[in-house]
């Protein structure tokens, strides 16, 4: 039996404990916001915080995560509100979307540590996140726009 | 009330699809082809895709009491923002507010709603005038409403933001308590309809809009293919051959049925070739949740029968391209007299380039779910093709289409993939094979490296002969690549009309003697069509050949571009041997050279062609004509010593016609311009013993936003609405890689000829 919180709630698992985290969300708790791209963290699609860090949920079992806090696109802000997901709909990032849950939370955990990111330094922490739309340019003006509040 | 439907899932369903087996343009043009098809030219213009296009607001519109509306988009949505800009032009003409408008998706029934293939980069230049007449009808009907209620003339009421106003006495209603009335209204008529002035537009070319699904997208409430959960719903994924047309030989699922929450295995019946959009085949691991299904599927034991492709290699194939390329082919075009025109000429040039099949490689992996219940199959899957799906899984379930029902989800990333539904018919099969249970089959990276429609692979060699003055009078392109129909047709091994229109029939009109010759080249894998298509090819060789030629006559790349294409001219597609032009009628949309020149002239003034660079670095230029848009783009790469290529800069200038939503046309350029800069630098998908070399996102590289164009600027050219609208989501791809290329060039003088280049400069 594993137990682990999820954007605050306590849940407790009692399957495959090798699961990794991403299909424990995905099918187990139906938080879908968390994306499957490659599997084998090439591409952050599946990109949540494990105790406010980003963590790739493809590559960590629910057994990694026991007793730790979990965070998912879902659970970010209550109303959607988070700095950055403000920046990415003024500024209309997406495309296709698909990888945009992952991008926000790996920018999200960046913001935290921090505060004012150069574009070497977000270049640094976003290269493990693809998108095949590519939506970079934006994704980079909208990490500077959270940052500053603008 | 209703002016339509107000919940698309109650949409009922018409029952005389018999017949129609497959919808897709492509397969329509795969069946013609071998007739006298090219002869005859092919249907062009939305009116001629299949089931056209549709204006009814009835189907379209619905009004809630509360003034709440609701558009139906028929599209797929998978980035290019149709399912924003097609209800934004309806809105527009309604003078609905948008913070007042939902959307609701419509399911695949293009008997009802018109052609839903999404693909060729038609949703806004084919729907932009039905939309328009469609908002304005019902706007007209919410007017009359208003004059019949307060016994006025139907001149005297104008509606104007969500209400309609009575210009005399200044009396306001809104449109929710018109609805009704309105929608007992008739239709106007065509000749009745008054669309608006362009100047009375609220949202069309204003980019004021917010992408409809902004919101969830932001919050992970958006629902793709991958994403979908049904009460009760299995998970499955599918072992399939190895090698195209392989078979099981046999397979021993005795460990699989011990994984835990693995509950069955189907196997699925390989297709007959050609592959169509049929299934594989293969071995399906049912189960509880998609990691037990993973887990079951790597315990499976499969002898496969590789069967005739077995020995696919490459490297090999390569050779035999380019030995293909040295001799004489099928003439697809001849002008003038290319063989004394170069015994003629002052100086030769001549190269063969090679650009490897691509994957699509959609950030979302193809996925669909299925259920069947009394007879009748329901879907739920990001496809781009939803009509197609339909009758397809009803062929292969032996129902009729008007028994399956098709839901579209968002799509996370098409790119011509999801255009093809063989992940549709899968789920059903597994479905049914689980006495109809609801079954979600989910592709993995692998599954989707390993099986997808690649996009071809190809040998182009130029030769072209120049006077004294450097001017081109003989040119000759051999282009070899097993074709698209090769997935249609058996034996197919040249390339068809389509993808000879893609930019190797439309030479620069200037040259008098032109051959352009296709060789066979036959095919070994599943070949489907990638954003741009044939145009990758065939303008990437082009676009570096013009700017050899350029070198080799000591001219500027620019200047000779220009005077290759020449003075501004309109020219008829069908004089140069191309009777499709990306399927537009060539009489209402000529190739206009003088907009061709203009892109040209405006992205290198933005990006300061001619000025000086410092060592290591250069500006490249390329320009396209593709999906009746012309596109020219400046990359400004670096080289360093070690031969690291950067493209610190983009350029891409455009002239797609009237731009309907600037910030979704900045946003589908910019994604170009990336994907391009993939294609230059990374992407190769190669086959060893007829298997993909690439298995996952190491393999096949992607750009990242650590080494994706830095800087790229867009710049539309401003139109009026008196031209056709030009496609917007593909046209951007192909002039990338050839300026990145020619910039490469330019920064150390050595040209590359092959794509990926990777590291070809760190020798």
């Amino acid at each position: 039996m594993v137990k682990l919180q999820v954007n605050g709630q306590t849940q407790s698992f009692d399957g495959d404990p090798s699961m990794p985290l991403l299909w424990y969300l995905r099918d187990e708790l139906g938080l879908t916001g968390t994306k499957y791209g490659s599997g084998v963290a090439l591409c952050g699609a599946c990109t949540v915080h494990v105790d406010g860090e980003a963590a790739r949920a493809c590559i960590t079992a629910v057994s990694d995560v026991s007793g730790r806090s979990v965070t998912t696109i879902e659970g970010l802000d209550t109303n959607g509100n988070h700095p950055v997901q403000r920046a990415w709909r003024a500024l209309n990032v997406p495309q296709c979307g698909y990888c945009q849950a992952g991008q926000i939370m790996q920018a999200a955990a960046l913001l935290t540590t921090n505060k004012n990111p150069s574009e070497d330094e977000i270049n640094s922490a976003m290269s493990g996140n693809i998108c095949r739309c590519g939506c970079y340019q934006r994704i980079t003006a909208a990490i500077k726009a959270a940052a500053t509040g603008a | 009330m209703t002016l339509a439907h107000a919940v698309i899932e109650n949409v009922s369903r018409r029952g005389f699809l018999k017949g129609v087996l497959a919808t897709g343009s492509l397969v329509i043009a795969a069946k013609l082809v071998p007739a006298r098809a090219e002869a005859a030219g092919y249907a062009t213009g939305a009116e001629k895709m299949p089931h056209g296009v549709r204006s009814d607001p009835h189907l379209f519109v619905s009004i809630a009491p509360d003034g709440i509306v609701t558009i139906v988009a028929i599209r797929s949505e998978m980035g290019t923002g149709s399912r924003t800009s097609l209800p934004m032009i309806v809105a527009d003409e309604l003078e609905a507010d948008w913070s007042r408008v939902r959307v609701v998706q419509a399911p695949g029934d293009e008997e009802k709603y018109g052609n839903q293939d999404t693909d060729g980069s038609r949703s806004t230049r084919h729907f932009f005038m039905p939309m328009r007449t469609c908002g304005a009808s019902a706007r007209m009907m919410l007017e009359r409403a208003a004059a019949e209620k307060w016994k006025v003339p139907v001149s005297e009421v104008q509606a104007k933001n969500h209400e309609v106003v009575h210009t005399k006495s200044g009396r306001k209603i809104g449109y929710g308590p018109l609805a009704a009335a309105a929608a007992k209204q008739s239709v106007p008529t065509r000749d009745q309809v008054k669309l608006k002035d362009p100047s009375q537009f609220r949202y069309i070319g204003k980019g004021n809009i917010k992408l409809v699904d902004g919101r969830n997208i932001v919050t992970g409430k958006a629902m793709y293919g991958q994403d979908v959960r049904l009460p009760g719903m299995y998970y499955a994924v599918v072992a399939r051959p190895p090698v195209y047309l392989g078979k099981v030989a046999s397979v021993d699922a005795s460990a699989t049925m011990k994984v835990p929450g693995v509950v069955k295995v189907v196997q699925i019946e390989p297709s007959a070739p050609p592959a169509h959009f049929n299934p594989l085949g293969g071995v399906a691991v049912v189960a509880k949740n998609t990691w037990a299904a993973i887990k079951g599927r790597d315990a499976l034991k499969i002898t496969w029968d590789d069967g005739p492709n077995a020995s696919y290699d490459s490297a090999t194939y390569r050779t035999e391209l380019e030995a293909a390329a040295r001799k004489p082919g099928k003439v697809v075009r001849n002008d003038g007299d290319f063989d004394a025109a170069m015994a003629k000429a002052v100086k030769k040039v001549e190269a063969e380039y090679y650009l490897p099949h691509l994957a699509h490689a959609t950030m979302e992996p193809p996925a669909a779910a299925a259920q069947i219940k009394g007879g009748k199959c329901e879907i739920w899957s990001s496809v781009q093709s939803p009509q197609a799906a339909r009758d397809l899984v009803a062929k292969r379930l032996g129902i009729d289409p008007s028994n399956v029902k098709v839901n579209v989800t968002l799509l996370g990333g098409g790119f011509g993939r999801k255009s093809k539904p063989d992940f549709c018919i899968e789920a059903a099969v597994v479905s049914k094979a689980m006495d109809g249970a609801p079954v979600k089959v989910v592709w993995t990276r692998e599954d989707d490296l390993r099986h997808d429609y690649l996009h071809t692979v190809s040998v182009e060699r130029l030769e072209a002969g120049l006077d004294e003055n450097g001017k081109c009078t003989a040119w000759m392109h051999r282009s070899v690549a097993p074709t698209i129909l090769s997935t249609f047709v058996p034996d197919a091994k040249n390339q068809f009309f389509i993808e000879l229109g893609m930019s190797l029939l439309n030479v620069a009109p200037t040259i008098p003697n032109v051959r352009v010759e296709n060789p066979e080249a036959e095919a070994h894998t599943r070949i489907g069509w990638f954003r741009s298509v044939s145009n990758v090819p065939h303008a990437f060789a082009i676009q570096s050949f013009i700017a050899e030629m350029a070198a080799a006559a000591g001219k500027d790349h620019r200047d000779y571009l220009l005077e290759l294409i020449g003075p501004a001219r309109k020219v008829d597609t069908r004089t140069q041997g191309d009777t499709w032009n990306h399927g537009e009628d060539p009489e209402r949309y000529p190739v206009d050279t003088a907009r061709m020149r203009r892109v040209i002239e405006l992205v290198t003034k933005e990006a300061g062609w001619g000025k000086s660079m410092p060592k290591g670095s250069g500006l490249g230029l390329a320009a396209t004509y593709s999906f009746v848009t012309y596109v020219a783009a400046v990359a400004h790469v670096e080289v360093d010593a070690n031969g690291n290529v950067r493209v610190p800069r983009l350029d891409v200038a455009a002239d797609c016609g009237a731009v309907i939503n600037p910030e979704r046309i900045f946003s589908q350029m910019e994604g170009a311009a990336v994907m391009g800069m993939g294609i230059a630098m990374f992407n190769e998908i190669s086959f060893k013993n007829g298997r993909v070399e690439q298995g996952n996102l190491n393999e096949f590289d992607l750009a990242r936003i650590s080494t994706s164009p830095v800087d790229i600027r867009v710049h539309l050219v401003p139109s009026d609405y008196s031209l056709p609208l030009g496609g917007v989501g593909e046209p951007a791809v192909p002039p990338i890689a050839p300026a990145i290329c020619n910039a490469i060039f330019a920064a150390t003088g050595k040209r590359i000829r092959q794509l990926p280049i990777r590291d070809q400069l760190k020798a």
